[in-house]
């Protein structure tokens, strides 16, 4: 019953904040980092290429990990004062608002050019720096390659009914795929075929990683994934009865979709940035993106994975990944159709 | 006063935002049928998950306080930790075990079950969030329970009242301060959590604004909605506060608190346990086994454990600091709304509430906002994340104290007053040492709350200042299950220590049961005083 315990924390937490202050001073000057990152992909993902790249270059670099709309978000907030100087999203919608809102600058044309334009923003101000595409991850024991659809718009064909496709409606990138759908096919077209997909009683599960797993037990035919998460599988058991079919063609379900990277406005550090952007374009960051995270390289000239899709050969749909702003959209159709 | 400004920043964000929709943007998110089915569905859950926690912690409470049942300690222990786990954890161990395809399904398959009842949606949602919450109403409850003087329920059994009756009308009243402090804590959390509703796909408002954010980064309409969730939350205080009334709960004279006589359980002991294993079994066994196999399962495949020292020590430090000035800053409001009772008093503890019952990235962003534009020099260190966990834990310091304070009499505070110490002098002599508990459970609270904190870590921490909580949240993102595991137990296990201590202590303090009143000087036994209920003229 002594108040000496108290008195002792509110000194201790003075003197903390003390600390805290002076940290925060002399963080400012003694170790100013040299690049801002705000990285909506994860550090699992990018932080080996980002930690080669400061040792490559020396330049000191302070990432922010979060959420890619959070971050975008942020960086609305922060207006003028944003410490970031590059943004890193995980998808071309993130980059394309950012865009729309005036926040980024415009970039080097002679990097926009290693990457086709189909992946790069309309007026230069973003660049996509890897690929992910979506297919369809199927069971080999149970399908052979003759049995595979040639276009995901067949999978509304009653052979496909009673529980032999996996999906997972309220995947991120499921919804993007949705969008560029409603884009090519008109609403009405894109709810014909959810509906289609929904009558022959889909099994739902919560994310990509699951539908593979299903896929390899054998509990569904096929499932609608992005294509690098197999690999994942594969690494781990090379037996592993599953593999990836690319819907031929420029058929919609092989949409690519990239993460990018655009340098913002109030960048203080633009020639860093710069030599980032560089990098990440350049070749050890593409090989690492191929090999290690089973992505596609989007830069010519850098070979790809031998077990991964082919870019050339992926002939992409007709369809530009900045008109796939209208999310809220989807989000709509797919409660509308009952399927989230 | 300070604080109450400093806690209405993120609605003068929000009005800011929606200010930019202009009128008509306003209205048409606030017409929009969408808006007035969210505000149901949204309310239905907060009241269902708030009265679900009261109908579990009560019972509760009296079985590990006034009961002979067995591990009675142990219980009183166990039972509390379901709060140190945070709802995207228990969420996602939910859905691992329970959901289709999940464990429990894979083990019943061969008994040909083909599918689990789905527990997506409202059911989901309901029971994650009861059974991490619960645990506010079991403290509050425990603690008021063990300050009852049973002189009270002997009276009543004495002048004829059956046993249920006095548990009914002389017992409950009087935990009504507490259990309503615990609910309000249950329902404000409720309306803010992401956690749940987003892993078991519940469109509560907290989804939708984060589904907006994503969709569109509008920003407006996102304000809109936090604008109708504030105004929720004004409703639900203003329900708190008529139930609050104005009795007074502190013992008058002096006298003994006592343990009341333990009530035999009788041939139910065994239920009784029976019931609170399986409550365990549910709320602490399966997301720590859930993480336990993943853990296996991650070091068996060669995954990297993924925890350091560094990460434990950022967040300790950085949820110790968000603890203590929480508590600093709720001293004032709570010594004004426990002894000033009053429109201004009540206005200040409120506001105290906003940024609790708003969804972290709203708060997060709206401290993004000034703290880039207007306090540069601190943004993104460890001084503007502090003050965003106090912006956003405030309540639970605020009730915490306040509750404790209430049980002092203010004639003590008088007569040490008349007797000549200077009010800081009888503060520091005379209050805080009858309001510790109070002032450790809101250190307790409000540190386990930091250590689970997510949004406002990841936008507003230094940048590159990694905690357990953002390691978890960046390995499951990429469904890195195993390298997840690791630092989900370590954030698990450090956060409920403070808890599981103060717990302990509480429960080594009260006498042991069976032995009769212990002799107590009536002078120091204010700390334990059972209320009283009486008018205040």
């Amino acid at each position: 019953m002594t108040t000496r315990p108290l008195v002792a924390l509110l000194a201790a937490l003075a003197l903390a904040l003390g600390a805290c202050g002076s940290d925060a001073d002399s963080g400012a000057n003694a170790s100013a980092p040299q690049l801002t990152i705000y990285s909506g992909r994860s550090e699992e993902l990018v932080g080996p290429v980002i930690a080669q790249f400061e040792g490559e270059t020396g330049i000191d670099v302070e990432v922010r990990y979060g959420d890619t709309a959070q971050l975008a978000g942020a960086i609305l907030e922060e207006g003028d004062n944003s410490p970031a100087d590059v943004f890193f999203g995980q998808d071309a919608g993130a980059l394309g608002a950012l865009s729309d809102a005036g926040s980024f600058r415009p970039l080097d044309p002679a990097l926009l050019e290693r990457v086709d334009p189909q992946f790069r923003s309309v007026d230069g101000e973003w660049v996509g720096v890897s690929g992910r595409a979506r297919v369809a991850v199927y069971n080999t024991a149970l399908l052979s390659e003759d049995d595979l659809p040639a276009s995901v718009l067949d999978l509304t064909n009653p052979r496909w009914g009673g529980g032999k496709i996996g999906w997972a409606p309220t995947n991120g990138s499921f919804q993007a795929f949705v969008t560029a759908m409603r884009v090519a096919l008109g609403e009405d077209g894109a709810r014909a075929w959810l509906e289609g997909i929904k009558a022959n009683e889909p099994k739902v599960y919560e994310n990509n990683i699951a539908i593979v797993e299903a896929a390899g037990a054998g509990e569904i035919e096929l499932g609608l994934v992005n294509h690098y998460y197999l690999y994942r599988f594969l690494a781990e058991d090379p037996a592993f009865p599953a593999a990836n079919h690319l819907f031929p063609n420029g058929d919609l379900g092989s949409l690519v979709n990239v993460a990018g990277v655009g340098i913002l406005d109030t960048a203080d550090h633009t020639e860093e940035a710069q030599r980032l952007l560089e990098f990440l374009l350049g070749e050890p960051a593409q090989q690492y993106f191929a090999e290690e995270t089973f992505e596609i390289p989007l830069v010519d000239g850098v070979e790809a994975d031998p077990a991964l899709p082919d870019l050339e050969s992926l002939k992409q749909p007709d369809i530009n990944l900045n008109g796939l702003a209208d999310l809220q959209g989807t989000l709509d159709l797919l409660t509308e159709v009952g399927v989230i | 006063m300070i604080v109450a400004l400093a806690a209405l920043l993120p609605a003068v964000y929000l009005v800011v935002r929606a200010g930019e929709a202009g009128a008509d943007g306003v209205a048409d998110v606030l017409t929009a049928g969408r808006t007035a089915q969210l505000l149901a569905r949204t309310t239905v859950l907060a009241v269902a998950v708030t009265a679900s926690a009261v109908a579990i912690a009560v019972p509760l409470a009296w079985l590990t306080v006034s009961t002979d049942l067995p591990g009675r300690r142990l219980w009183v222990v166990l039972t509390a930790l379901p709060l140190a786990i945070p709802t995207y954890v228990g969420g996602f161990a939910f859905v691992a075990a329970l959901g289709p395809r999940g464990l429990v399904q894979g083990w019943l398959e061969p008994l040909g079950v083909q599918r689990l009842p789905s527990l997506y949606g409202f059911i989901g949602a309901w029971l994650v969030l009861t059974l991490f919450t619960y645990p506010y109403v079991l403290l509050t409850t425990r603690a008021a329970l063990r300050r009852l003087d049973p002189a009270l329920q002997e009276a009543s059994r004495t002048l004829g009242r059956s046993r249920w009756s006095t548990f009914l009308h002389v017992t409950l009243p009087q935990l009504r301060p507490a259990i309503t402090a615990g609910s309000l804590l249950v329902a404000l959390y409720t309306l803010s959590d992401f956690g749940a509703v987003s892993l078991l796909r519940f469109d509560s408002f907290t989804r939708v604004i984060f589904v907006q954010y994503r969709a569109s980064l509008d920003r407006s309409a996102a304000a809109v909605l936090g604008l109708v969730l504030v105004c929720l939350t004004a409703v639900v205080l203003a329900a708190e506060h008529r139930t609050r009334g104005r009795a007074s709960y502190h013992r008058l004279h002096a006298g003994g608190s006592r343990r009341a006589p333990v009530a035999p359980l009788g041939r139910w002991r065994w239920p009784a346990v029976a019931a609170c294993a399986a409550l365990l079994g549910v709320a602490l066994v399966l997301p720590l086994g859930v993480i336990a196999y993943w853990l296996v399962r991650g070091v068996a495949a060669g995954e990297p454990v993924g925890l350091t020292a560094n990460l434990a020590a950022n967040s300790l430090t950085a949820s110790a600091l968000g603890a203590v000035t929480a508590v600093v800053a709720a001293w004032p409001v709570a010594t004004l709304a426990a002894r000033h009772p009053g429109r201004l008093s009540s206005l200040v503890e409120r506001a105290s509430f906003t940024g609790y019952a708003l969804p972290g990235v709203v708060v997060a962003l709206s401290l993004v906002f000034f703290g880039a534009r207007i306090a540069t020099p601190i943004y993104q260190t460890r001084t503007l994340l502090v003050f965003a966990y106090v912006v956003l834990f405030l309540p639970q310091a605020v009730g915490a104290i306040r509750s404790s304070l209430l049980q002092v009499n203010p004639s003590l505070e008088e007569a040490s007053r008349l007797l000549g110490r200077s009010r800081p002098s009888t503060t520091r002599a005379v209050i805080l040492p009858l309001v510790r508990p109070g002032v450790l459970a809101g250190l307790a609270l409000v540190f386990l709350t930091c250590m689970k904190e997510l949004p406002a870590t990841l936008l507003l921490a230094p940048t590159g200042f990694d905690t357990l909580a953002t390691r978890v949240w960046s390995a499951t993102s990429e469904a890195f299950f195993g390298r997840a595991a690791a630092p989900a137990l370590a954030l698990v296990l450090l956060s409920a220590l403070p808890m599981a201590l103060l717990v302990i202590r509480e429960a080594d303090r009260e006498p042991s049961p069976g032995h009769g009143p212990p002799p107590e000087p009536a002078a120091t036994d204010e700390t334990r005083a059972p209320p009283v209920l009486t008018p205040v003229a």
